[in-house]
């Protein structure tokens, strides 16, 4: 990523119009979008469902196309990628989060942290030593040879945290991180990206929760597939404010 | 894909397929029981054709057999009611014809037998008493099992000497050896100079069905000389007079490739001059290239079965492989999102099959192997297992997992990745 310049955008989204049959009807999910997502920064996408915001995610996270516009990571035009390219784009330049977690059921702890890197065409030598730092780093040093069945929802959201960072992505994209997970452990997770965003990690987080949208440094709103507002900076004093009635709570 | 990466999407399939171990080994039955099938039937196919084969060789496929035959009553010459002369059969003249005028015969055997009983003190019994050269046992590759054959002094000198079956000497000399002791056949008495061994039973073989492999033989002119060739059969309230010249000839043909026209030549001359059907030729090649005939069908009808039983098996794998596709489109979904191309996605599916129908026929060849050794042991028959028919079994195991798992693999990597997200 050092090949780029800071001042070339991680994520550009240039007039991207996303649109789906539905019956006869055309449904327009994202309708001439246009945005930055810088470098360092950790965005909150908010929204109502049908605003958009998946479709924003999916497009993100170049598992959809848009139908019409641009969509540039860290520079590289996505619409002149094949499906190869785009496959190993992902594997290289991002990270995902799911709600679900989604670990792979037959494969443990490390396997499952060493998964986008498996399917780089040039995997890096030093995956498992990646995985195992990554899982400490996680609090999941011990559980290495764990399957994902035999961890709890905060623990399989971990490793799938780990596993969005092993490949040194440019972004990294959430979707609804926390949403099935126990106020607790949600803060937990939450704490995690903060730390993320300390280090300089662009994050993209979708979310319909206000609690977890205020964490973000910057947040967009979407309606009807347009963007509804963006706050940059929300104010420090009531970050520091929730972090105050969490501690009350817990 | 690099041998890491492949070893990896081995072991990947093989636990996934471990998650559902009922599943995973009830699917491998369908190409197991194939593939085991296949080599037993084979084996079993072989063993019994090899058998037969052998058996036919040993009568000689350099040999044709001419034998006389009797005739059916209507064709008969019969002189009276009570007392009858039946003629019949191949005669003097025939083994002329043969040895005289038909090229690429190498020798010519003639074998006239004789309705005596042998005894030797209070033991007897009626073997085929058979007058015949002394190059009989040549002709038809027997052994001898003690002493010697008939010679040429023993023709030239007209002596009374016979050599015996090791069947006729076992019952008439249980306890010594025969050789050098006088028997009785008839009213002379012969010394025996040697005991041949009887030739295993073939379902073809020289002797007409039914009789026995006692057999005795005596130098042919011999028999000529105290045996003339009419012969009185004794029956319950009727005398039958039998004239046969000869009841055999065995014709060695120098060149196996020769065997089938010198046959035919045979058969032409014989109708020429036989007024009535009263002889029959058996040609051990013509029942050796029947018997490769009938084995050539049988393996056609096995293929065509083990054929249907493996393609069975591989639509039984396709099907469930159809069904793990749809039961884990939502990992298909992860994997692609995380990277993994659509390559990655048909490798793994393709491995996981591979890995049932190789599964499969790993343990079909070692079921198929245990399955020849019970019917060699428990029902007696003869199993030969060839080297190519496992491995052939095999890699026509591992074909089928290809075949039938190209179609659930491609299905897998072109869902839309969004979709399969989406999937519950």
């Amino acid at each position: 990523m050092s090949a780029h310049g800071h001042d070339i955008p991680v994520a550009e989204l240039i007039d991207v119009t996303r649109t789906y049959r539905m019956g006869g009807n055309e449904v327009r999910a994202l309708d001439g979008f246009s945005h930055s997502f810088g470098r360092g920064e950790y965005w909150a996408i908010m929204g109502s469902s049908g605003s958009g915001k998946s479709t924003l995610l999916n497009l993100l996270a170049c598992i959809d196309r848009p139908s019409s516009g641009v969509y540039k990571v860290d520079g590289v035009d996505t619409g002149t990628l094949d499906d190869d390219a785009l496959s190993e784009l992902r594997s290289r330049k991002l990270g995902f989060i799911f709600q679900a977690y989604n670990l792979i059921p037959q494969l443990d702890v490390l396997e499952n942290i060493m998964t986008p890197l498996f399917y780089q065409d040039d995997p890096p030598p030093d995956g498992p030593e990646r995985a195992r730092k990554l899982a400490a780093r996680v609090g999941l040093a011990n559980r290495l040879d764990h399957r994902p069945m035999q961890l709890s929802g905060g623990q399989q959201q971990r490793v799938a945290i780990a596993r969005a960072l092993v490949n040194h992505p440019a972004l990294i994209l959430a979707d609804e991180a926390t949403g099935n997970l126990d106020s607790a452990t949600a803060l937990e997770i939450l704490a995690l990206f903060d730390e993320l965003h300390a280090e300089g990690r662009t994050i993209v987080m979708v979310t319909h929760e206000p609690d977890v949208g205020e964490r973000a440094q910057h947040v967009m709103r979407l309606k009807d597939g347009r963007i509804e507002s963006i706050v940059r900076d929300q104010h420090t004093a009531a970050r520091s404010e929730f972090y105050a009635s969490a501690e009350a709570a817990s | 894909m690099k041998g890491g990466a492949l070893w990896r999407t081995v072991r990947l399939g093989v636990s996934s397929l471990l998650l559902h171990k009922l599943r995973s080994a009830l699917t491998t039955m369908g190409v197991l029981f194939g593939v085991s099938s296949v080599i037993a039937m084979l084996a079993i196919g072989e063993g019994a054709s090899a058998e037969a084969q052998e058996q036919i060789r040993l009568l000689g496929s350099n040999n044709i057999i001419l034998r006389s035959v009797k005739p059916r009553e209507d064709f008969a010459t019969s002189s009276s009611q009570t007392t009858r002369v039946v003629s019949y059969g191949l005669t003097e003249e025939d083994l002329e014809r043969i040895e005289k005028t038909f090229p690429g015969v190498a020798r010519v055997v003639p074998v006239r037998e004789i309705y005596e009983e042998v005894r030797f003190s209070d033991r007897a019994m009626n073997p085929r008493v058979m007058a015949t050269l002394p190059m009989y046992r040549e002709v038809t590759n027997r052994v001898m099992y003690e002493g010697r054959f008939l010679t040429d002094q023993d023709m030239e000198r007209v002596a009374n000497v016979c050599v015996l079956s090791d069947s006729v000497a076992s019952y008439l000399f249980p306890v010594d050896s025969p050789v050098g002791q006088e028997v009785k056949i008839g009213a002379d008495y012969y010394t025996v100079v040697g005991v041949l061994l009887s030739r295993v039973r073939a379902p073809s073989d020289t002797a007409p069905a039914g009789k026995s492999t006692a057999e005795v033989f005596i130098p042919l002119e011999t028999g000529r000389k105290w045996y003339g060739s009419m012969q009185v059969k004794m029956r319950a309230g009727s005398r039958e007079m039998e004239e046969v010249e000869l009841h055999e000839i065995v014709v060695e043909v120098a060149n196996p490739k020769n065997v089938p026209m010198v046959a035919e030549a045979c058969r032409e001359m014989l109708r020429r001059n036989h007024k009535q059907p009263d002889y029959e030729d058996v040609v051990p090649l013509e029942l050796l290239l029947r018997a490769e005939e009938t084995k050539r069908i049988f393996n056609i009808v096995l293929g065509s079965i083990a054929s249907i039983s493996l393609l069975v098996g591989g639509i039984g794998i396709m099907n469930v492989m159809l069904a793990t596709v749809t039961e884990r489109t939502r990992e298909i979904g992860i994997r692609r999102a995380l990277g993994a191309k659509r390559r990655h996605i048909v490798t793994q599916f393709l491995v996981e099959t591979v890995v049932l129908s190789v599964g499969g026929g790993l343990f079909g060849v070692a079921l198929g192997l245990l399955v020849p050794a019970f019917v060699e042991h428990f029902a007696k028959m003869r199993t030969i297992i060839t080297p190519t028919a496992p491995l052939l079994a095999f890699a026509i195991s591992a074909g089928i997992g290809v075949v039938f798992g190209i179609y659930p693999a491609w299905r897998a990597a072109n869902m839309d990745p969004v979709e399969a997200l989406r999937h519950e």
